[in-house]
């Protein structure tokens, strides 16, 4: 995706990040390597404000939001295909024939993916990537990792990361040219969808750090059960009837969600 | 008499359930009022804080229950002066999306609901071109004045646990009023940027 001396750079730079972050110890089990994880944060963060978000903005300025729909339409077609076999490959076939129909009816008709004219007639877009399907084979997420230029992912994500690039067709476009402007086309309209939130995500977040990391690990449980992650607390209460937190007033249901984690340790 | 005080019970009882609104047709009925006002009013669209803040504080904040979703993010050690400050954060930062709407359609999800559940999910989609429908749930629990939201989950995200691990932290090296304290901070922090 990057030039290669870029990267190689970026890959020195992130040894030694790593030997740096590795001095600090973090208390959150899902987030061991927090130190570390936080400097390259902040070297996206940096990225981001003083290279791709003002490219993105002047993309906004500029470009009309029917221009933008069908570019993202265009990418986003071009993904379809993928998120379709990573739906068979989770044996979700009816999903996935339906992500190939979105690809022949939006690259036909839709005019080279530009008009989402699937959506319209009832085939709606999935989010499906191969961290997913990974995550539905049950392979556990590992730790939290924040990647260069990539942004928050897991272990388990960073590895579907790399074989998503590969599946992807515009990164064998042999026009190395062609293949970097399609590239950056790409992150720049992507960013561009997100130019509203990041003012919700300032003004929410205490700590913009752990609202970002735990929004990403929340959102990828529900995809990858498909918006309805088993709901632990409920599972756990039977055990917890004895300890009476109905004090606060809630949903039994709920209420696992009161206890710290010690706590949750003992009740399982 | 006494047949007479049952049937007085039931016609209370009775116009009392119909008086309570199911909590889906609550959801749509506010959704559809506040989006009317903000395709009719240019000063939200043009982000306009004090309407917005205005809009919200009239038609939406009464249909939810703050202190519940303090003590959802908190866990035990919750306290009135954090439900405050956590009022105050969750209506500021998120009144804001209301002027980024943009003329997306949202559809809700029809209800799964016994006769007399207390607590519900609430589910709808906005849909908008060329992207993903968003998904936006409502979970609700039933109090004495109506159906309440306790916590809002946006794309599977829940606005309010999100805060969970933040809050643990803060608590652990602070104390609960450090964390006040914090909150506190970042609302008056969020005023100031209003005003320039």
């Amino acid at each position: 995706m990057f030039d290669r001396t870029i990267f190689r750079k970026s890959i020195g730079a992130l040894c030694l990040l790593l030997l740096a972050g590795c001095a600090s110890m973090s208390n959150n089990p899902a987030d061991p390597w927090e130190g570390f994880n936080r400097k390259v944060y902040a070297f996206n963060d940096t990225l981001d404000t003083y290279a791709l978000k003002p490219v993105a903005e002047g993309y906004q300025n500029v470009t009309p939001l029917p221009a933008r729909t069908n570019i993202a339409n265009f990418f986003g077609n071009i993904e379809d295909v993928w998120i379709g076999v990573n739906n068979l490959l989770q044996g979700k076939g009816r999903d996935g024939f339906e992500d190939f129909g979105r690809f022949v009816i939006n690259s036909t008709v839709g005019i080279l993916g530009f008009f989402d004219i699937a959506s319209e007639i009832g085939l709606e877009k999935h989010e499906e990537d191969f961290g997913q399907t990974l995550g539905k084979w049950g392979v556990d997420s590992g730790p939290y990792l924040v990647l260069p230029f990539f942004g928050p992912r897991t272990v388990r994500d960073s590895g579907g990361l790399v074989i998503d690039t590969l599946a992807s067709p515009t990164s064998h476009v042999d026009s190395v040219a062609v293949r970097n402007s399609l590239a950056g086309v790409h992150a720049v309209s992507d960013r561009a969808q997100l130019l509203g939130a990041e003012k919700t995500l300032d003004e929410a977040a205490l700590d913009k750090y752990s609202y970002v990391r735990d929004f990403y690990l929340q959102r990828r449980k529900n995809l990858i059960f498909d918006g309805r992650p088993p709901r632990d607390e409920e599972d756990d209460y039977s055990a917890l009837e004895g300890l009476k937190l109905s004090a606060v007033g809630y949903p039994a249901s709920r209420q696992f969600l009161l206890l710290n984690d010690e706590e949750k340790q003992t009740v399982k | 008499m006494f047949r007479k005080f049952i049937g007085i019970a039931l016609i209370l009882f009775s116009s009392a359930l119909l008086a309570q609104e199911t909590p889906d047709a609550l959801v749509k009925s506010v959704t559809s009022e506040v989006i009317d006002v903000i395709k009719q009013d240019k000063a939200i669209q043009a982000g306009d804080q004090k309407r917005i803040l205005q809009l919200v504080e009239e038609k939406i904040l009464k249909h939810f229950d703050f202190s519940h979703m303090t003590a959802l993010a908190m866990g035990r050690e919750w306290k009135n002066a954090l439900t405050t400050e956590f009022r105050t954060l969750l209506v500021r930062s998120y009144s804001n999306a209301l002027s980024q709407y943009k003329n997306q359609t949202i559809d809700f999800k029809p209800l799964k609901m016994q006769p007399n559940d207390t607590d519900v999910i609430v589910r709808s989609e906005v849909k908008q071109p060329g992207a993903k429908p968003i998904g936006i749930d409502y979970e609700m629990s039933k109090a004495a004045d109506g159906w309440k939201v306790y916590d809002v989950m946006v794309a599977g995200v829940s606005l309010v646990t999100n805060y969970r691990e933040t809050f643990t932290q803060e608590v652990r090296t602070n104390g609960v009023d450090g964390l006040i304290k914090t909150l506190r901070e970042k609302n008056k922090q969020l005023e100031g940027t209003k005003k320039s």
